[in-house]
């Protein structure tokens, strides 16, 4: 029997689901016309009015919305309520040290709650779990999303966050978590914790684990599902469109993400065209937020690559699934979690005297742990008949991507013309990562 | 009185010091000793040459990295305890070695001892005062 937390929504024949989703975007693109200006301009220079928007089809005449609309428009100006009714903010990483900010209104929060626990409720969690939820609190939006969902599902949260690897353990021993909120490479983590600690995982209550925010692969989700003896299930969000619990993966269909289309329509576009693409086809998935009042956005292109399933799912869940991100269509790379830009990594070797704009990324997975190397190109400048030295350079450079990143990476300095140079776009990043 | 030394950047890949040293042969040049310093990651060779610019021209064009910097060289008799004179004066000085290397020259009579220290010019001052033939760079290929 599937548990469903708003089994109508979740379960309403397509005919029906559309004719809600095009009554809400209708009502969305109208209010967004009025109440933001950056908006406005877009449609205006594109020649549509709200009124246009007469069928689900017409949203394809709207412009589209991407990251530097976000950051051309910091902090708040895409916010479409005034800040009074504003009672939340969250905030992502900036390539150019400017965050992206989005906002939720007292109802934003509620419907988000609610998304969260319809989500959980998929993973099969009820009010009587004990979830243990180890994504980061503050401006990420995956800890306070994850958190309130769990309250609107009558669950105990236990707001653990991360890090702190042997407390995690002790507080899951003693405190019976039965689900597990993480990114998958620190459940990993807190597997290999468990094996050196002589912790025995099935002498934990734990039976299912929420994953998400990094790409995963399938061989990870066995291993995680093996070494720590639950069942493991792909969670999606972004905070642009709200946060974790735009999509979620039910526990008896095979792969793929329910996307909760009464409050964000997905579509498939080519990224170099920006056509829309038919159904099956794999592309670049792109958001429009239906209910969202604060923060509501119109064709926000994710940059990730993915495939809309619309077959019917052994769960009963008339909601499309998307396909697991396999890949992004820039060269964000995401590290153990934490957005990277190779732009960013460019920059801290820009700050250092000497210092060619030579470097490469080169990404890796030893054991089950995101590994980032960066090779720097050796120039006259730098170099020196001293060992310590150039070992005083590595450490530098190393410090300053963790001061800048909050990642700790691996810096090799590397001969003289190694690096490929480019003949265009520069080949930054090399990802040996088998996902 | 000191020694110019060609230091080159190396990765830790197979056959790099191979193809200095054939570069070098390619274009008469002498290597009159030489040192690899080593990490995980990364090398760097130290030589003592007969034609500095030249080799430094000869590498650079082959696409290596290579600094110059000046050594000091130390003749001393060949002999038990000739290295441990030498680092006494060095310790009593209160000098700091950055690192070392020798060769023993043709003759087999005298050693000879790179030393690259953290004050050069005191380490020089006080090798002589304390009575050491310190080198120059022609006496060294002409030895």
């Amino acid at each position: 029997m599937t548990l469903y937390w708003e089994e109508e929504m979740e379960t309403l024949p397509r005919v029906g689901l559309e004719s809600i989703q095009l009554k809400r975007l209708q009502h969305l693109v109208a209010r967004v016309y009025k109440t933001v200006a950056p908006y406005r301009e877009k449609m205006d220079a594109a020649g549509v009015k709200p009124e246009d928007i007469q069928s689900l089809t017409d949203l394809a005449k709207l412009p589209f919305t991407v990251k530097e609309d976000l950051r051309d428009n910091y902090p708040f100006g895409l916010f479409s309520v005034p800040m009074d009714q504003v009672v939340r903010v969250h905030a992502s990483s900036g390539t150019t040290g400017k965050p992206t900010v989005v906002g939720y209104t007292k109802k934003d929060i509620e419907t988000w709650s609610g998304l969260m626990a319809r989500a959980l409720t998929c993973a099969g969690a009820t009010s009587s779990d004990m979830v243990h939820n180890a994504y980061g609190y503050g401006l990420f939006t995956g800890g306070l999303g994850a958190h309130y969902g769990i309250e609107r599902l009558g669950a105990t949260v236990i707001p653990v966050s991360g890090g702190n690897t042997k407390r995690q353990i002790t507080i899951m021993k003693d405190f019976k978590s039965t689900v597990l909120l993480a990114t998958p490479s620190y459940a990993l983590n807190l597997a290999e914790a468990m094996e050196s600690l002589g912790v025995d995982p099935k002498s934990l209550s734990l039976r299912v684990g929420v994953f998400g925010a990094e790409p995963w692969s399938e061989n990870m989700r066995d291993e995680v599902e093996r070494k720590l003896n639950i069942k493991a299930v792909d969670i999606y969000g972004l905070s642009e469109v709200m946060g974790p619990g735009v999509s979620m993966q039910c526990l008896e269909g095979n792969k793929g993400m329910h996307i909760f289309e009464d409050h964000f329509l997905p579509e498939i576009i080519d990224p170099d065209t920006g056509e829309v693409l038919p159904p099956g086809e794999k592309g670049e998935l792109v958001f429009t937020t239906l209910t969202k009042e604060a923060f509501p956005i119109i064709r926000y292109r994710t940059k990730d690559i993915s495939r809309l399933m619309y077959d019917t799912c052994a769960c009963g869940r008339t909601l499309v699934r998307m396909e697991k991100v396999t890949g992004r269509t820039d060269d964000m790379l995401i590290i153990r979690g934490v957005n990277v830009f190779p732009s960013q990594i460019e920059h801290v070797l820009m700050g250092i005297e000497g210092v060619e704009p030579h470097y490469q990324i080169v990404v890796s997975r030893e054991g089950n742990m995101d590994t980032m190397a960066v090779e720097v190109e050796v120039s006259e400048d730098i170099f020196s008949d001293e060992i310590k030295t150039l070992e005083n350079l590595t450490k530098r450079i190393q410090a300053d991507i963790k001061d800048m990143l909050g990642v700790t990476c691996k810096v090799k300095l590397v001969e003289h013309k190694t690096i490929q140079r480019s003949e265009g776009k520069a080949q930054r990043v090399i990802d040996n990562r088998k996902l | 009185m000191r020694v110019e030394q060609i230091a080159v950047f190396l990765e830790n890949k197979s056959g790099r010091l191979a193809e200095i040293t054939a570069k070098l042969a390619e274009e008469n040049i002498n290597i009159r000793a030489l040192s690899v310093a080593d990490t995980a990651d990364f090398g760097i060779l130290r030589l003592i040459v007969d034609n500095v610019e030249k080799a430094k021209a000869t590498l650079k064009a082959n696409g290596f990295t290579v600094g110059i910097t000046n050594v000091i060289a130390v003749e001393v008799a060949d002999k038990t305890g000739g290295l441990a004179g030498v680092l006494k004066t060095i310790e009593k000085e209160k000098l700091n070695v950055e690192y070392m290397y020798a060769f023993v020259n043709k003759s087999g009579e005298n050693a000879v001892l790179i030393f690259r220290f953290d004050d050069m010019d005191k380490a020089i001052e006080s090798l002589q005062r304390t009575g050491y033939t310190i080198l120059s760079g022609e006496e060294i290929c002409a030895l």
